[in-house]
């Protein structure tokens, strides 16, 4: 037994374990509970970092739950048991999912000081997390539906957290109506799947599928079901009301989880690949009108953290218009197509760098001052620290040269051009009109007379893990091609060819 | 809403020993029969239900939220750990399967039904069983009440 | 025909709920319709798995070989402890929201996003 063999599962075991491990201690002690919480999580980020490590440098890991040997999946020709199949692209969405939950644990030690239920509180972090991981890791469609909905229900009960507000209540139950029937659209799809080839793994399925009708609905329903859970144009509508509502650092975990529904849509058109020129063509306008909504709706907002939600939309739309783009040169990507792909997957990473630092700062605000609306200004005369944070994620959302989301950017730009000038000018015009609506944010609340009141102190803590967020956002953009050959490019590798990911399992 | 007569009272009292032992059959017969952790939990739930009718805000005195909830961390804990016991060899790896020692015992084919079998799977049953009961009594509880936001944390 | 009138049952059940949930104002009824959604899931799930003649795949005292087969049997089982929590956490939602707001139609709601 070693410690790599086991890392999938493990990924999984250890969030679920310290979950129900977190109310039990936490009777004892808070302090124990947070020590335990943050332990759980280092290790969780540790073992990420050993299996992406090892994923692209050795090649697929398939982990087989209850058998003799780990790698042992199909000892009657066809894959029977529960199976995690992990490849570059997940090792390095796991990767992202880890390290976001472990800054935001951190800050939220801080942050939730005050709340009462903590315990709850923090073995919902926790379960999200499993059911992130989950998502990611998993080779087998049954346990996709099940992680979603551990997914679904734990956002749902932590977007509700702030119970006395109305608003937060009528949000987590749209959430959770939206979500519920989106997951059941997905048991339904996965039904029909399962009728016709008798098999649930989903790398056995992409190898026997015939491309019948029946298969294109089920795949019609899977693919809106997850881009429902991403939160793409048509059906957008619960995401800026969850964001806005959820506390500051949960909304940055329902951000990750929407890349991680982004992910395992991918993963779907790539492997199944039934029409995927058709398919690509529409994510590419899909993700031009997210960029067009999410901006314009941007605009017009006063609470910070719905603002957030509505640019969120938009650079959701640029992932998909890069994915999108380059899914039209499927199945064999090799010009402006890779590009295309490797700039979407590389906007993924900066997407949540980037807005996680903006939510975070969007919850320091209301610490600060208990407000969500941009009504504030003035506060960079006393949080000076804070107000450079802003820049820095203002300049990377919007895709200014030295920060990461110009160099990510840059490379959808110029790979849609090839495909349609439109699109990127559409794109460019896009991000013009962010930075615009950020720079009005910014002198809405840091600019202008000094704000009156006597506002406490930021705690270190919550600073420090804005800092490494707005570090690795400035070292991402001075050198994005160590970024992009070390990561990007064998998730790349790996998302376009899905033999490789087929032929592991069988 | 108040307690019903004590009639009433009486025979949801009296029912406790037929619920509990028809609960506990299901379980401890889940890998045998249709039924195991789930179904038994849910049957043993039933009986909290009769109880929260029957007595109305006097149930506060017999089931404890606190306890129930501490009782359905405690099951899912032992879940995982019955899970994790098996990472020698595999995560969930039935390692108390054919072993010989407690429910390891051989069976093939068509057979009667040996309740000293099925590895760990008995000991699953029994703990998923527990946590169902404790988590559903606690939902029914708490919807009694609704007094304050509760969240399931229960997927098995 | 006669094969498919479970089939038939499923569009029906999975039309019902879509109906509930997208046409009616009141929060339970749509909670109502999920369930009925997920009944109709479960009732398609289950009968993918039927075969002719079949038997419940229980290995005591069994009469015959010919079973059913088990595993779409599991996943109902799993979908429906997932339909628990799910309707469970609704319906505590509904309980918070009326308590707030002292009433469950949708449509005096604030929030359009």
């Amino acid at each position: 037994m070693t410690l790599i063999e086991h890392a999938p599962i493990l990924l999984i075991a250890i969030p679920l374990l310290a979950a129900f491990l977190t109310p039990i201690v936490g009777r004892v002690n808070s302090l124990l509970r947070n020590f335990e919480m943050i332990i759980a999580l280092i290790s969780i980020e540790f073992l990420a970092i050993l299996l992406s490590y090892d994923v692209i440098r050795n090649g697929i890991r398939t982990y087989t739950l209850g058998a003799e040997i780990p790698g042992l999946t199909s000892p009657a020709g066809f894959p029977v048991r529960i199976i995690l199949e992990v490849d570059a692209m997940n090792a390095f969405i796991s990767l992202i999912a880890s390290s976001i939950t472990l800054i935001v644990a951190i800050y939220c030690l801080n942050f939730m000081k005050e709340q009462r239920i903590l315990d709850k509180f923090y073995t919902l972090l926790l379960l999200l997390l499993t059911g992130m991981l989950g998502l990611t890791l998993t080779g087998d469609f049954f346990n996709l539906f099940v992680f979603l909905e551990i997914l679904s229900v734990s956002s749902a009960a932590l977007i509700a957290f702030y119970v006395q507000r109305g608003e937060a209540l009528e949000s987590a139950f749209k959430y959770m109506v939206i979500s519920s029937v989106g997951a059941l659209m997905v048991l339904f799809a996965i039904g029909l799947l399962y009728g016709q080839y008798d098999l649930l793994n989903m790398a056995a399925i992409a190898d026997s599928i015939q491309g019948s009708f029946l298969d294109k609905v089920a795949l019609t329903l899977l693919i809106s079901a997850f881009l429902l859970k991403a939160g793409s144009v048509p059906v957008h509508m619960w995401k800026p009301d969850a964001y806005g509502e959820a506390p500051a650092p949960v909304s940055v975990l329902l951000l990750t989880s929407a890349l991680v529904s982004l992910y395992v849509l991918f993963r779907i058109f790539t492997i199944f690949a039934i029409n995927p020129v058709l398919l690509g063509w529409i994510l590419a306008i899909l993700g031009i009108l997210s960029i067009f909504l999410g901006v314009s709706m941007a605009l017009i907002q006063n609470n910070l953290q719905r603002l957030i939600a509505y640019s969120g939309i938009a650079e959701i739309g640029y992932i998909i218009l890069g994915v999108g783009s380059g899914l039209v040169e499927f199945p064999s990507p090799t010009g402006f197509g890779f590009t295309a792909i490797s700039g979407g997957l590389f906007h993924i990473l900066n997407d949540t760098l980037d807005l996680g630092l903006l939510f975070l700062i969007a919850g320091a605000i209301f610490y600060l001052t208990g407000k969500r609306d941009l009504s504030i200004g003035g506060l960079a005369h006393s949080q000076p620290t804070l107000a450079v944070f802003f820049l820095i994620g203002m300049g990377a959302v919007s895709g200014l040269p030295p920060f990461n989301g110009f160099a990510s950017k840059l490379m959808i730009y110029e790979s849609v051009y090839y495909l349609n000038p439109l699109l990127a000018i559409i794109g460019i015009l896009g991000s013009i009109l962010m930075l615009a609506i950020f720079v009005k944010v910014f002198s809405a609340i840091f600019l202008g007379i000094p704000y009156d009141k006597e506002l406490r102190k930021i705690p270190g803590s919550m600073l420090a893990v804005m800092g490494i967020l707005a570090l690795s956002i400035i070292f991402i953009g001075l050198f994005p091609n160590l970024v992009l050959e070390s990561i990007i490019t064998p998730a790349t590798k790996a998302l376009i060819n899905p033999k490789n990911y087929i032929e592991a399992i069988l | 809403m108040d307690q019903m007569s004590k009639i009433v009272r009486t025979i949801a009292s009296l029912l406790i020993v037929p619920g509990m032992i028809f609960g506990l059959y299901v379980i401890m017969h889940g890998h045998l029969t249709p039924g195991g952790g789930f179904q038994g939990g849910a049957v043993i739930a039933t009986i909290s239900a009769l109880f929260i009718v029957a007595y109305g805000e006097r149930i506060k005195g017999i089931l404890n939220q606190d306890v129930l909830s501490l009782v359905e961390s405690m099951a899912l804990l032992a879940f995982i750990s019955l899970a994790f016991l098996g990472i020698s060899v595999t995560f969930f790896h039935n390692f108390l399967a054919n072993s010989g020692k407690i429910f390891g015992a051989s069976v093939s084919g068509v057979n009667p039904g040996y309740l000293n079998t099925g590895g760990i799977i008995p000991l699953m049953n029994l703990v998923v069983g527990l946590e169902v009961s404790a988590a559903l009594s606690l939902i029914v509880l708490v919807m009694y009440f609704s007094s304050r936001n509760e969240v399931v944390k229960d997927v098995t | 025909m006669l094969h498919n009138i479970p089939f038939i049952a499923v569009i029906v059940l999975i039309a019902i709920g879509l109906y509930g949930v997208l046409f009616k104002r009141n929060l339970i009824k749509i909670v109502m319709g999920i369930n009925i959604i997920g009944s109709g899931v479960n009732l398609f799930l289950i009968e993918l798995g039927y075969r002719e003649g079949g038997v419940a795949p229980i290995f005591t005292s069994a009469p015959k070989l010919e079973m059913v087969l088990p595993t779409p049997q599991a996943l109902t089982l799993t979908s429906i402890v997932i339909n628990i929590a799910v309707v469970a956490l609704m319906l505590s939602l509904v309980t918070l929201i009326y308590k707030h707001y002292g009433g469950i139609d949708s449509e005096k709601r604030r929030l359009k996003g």
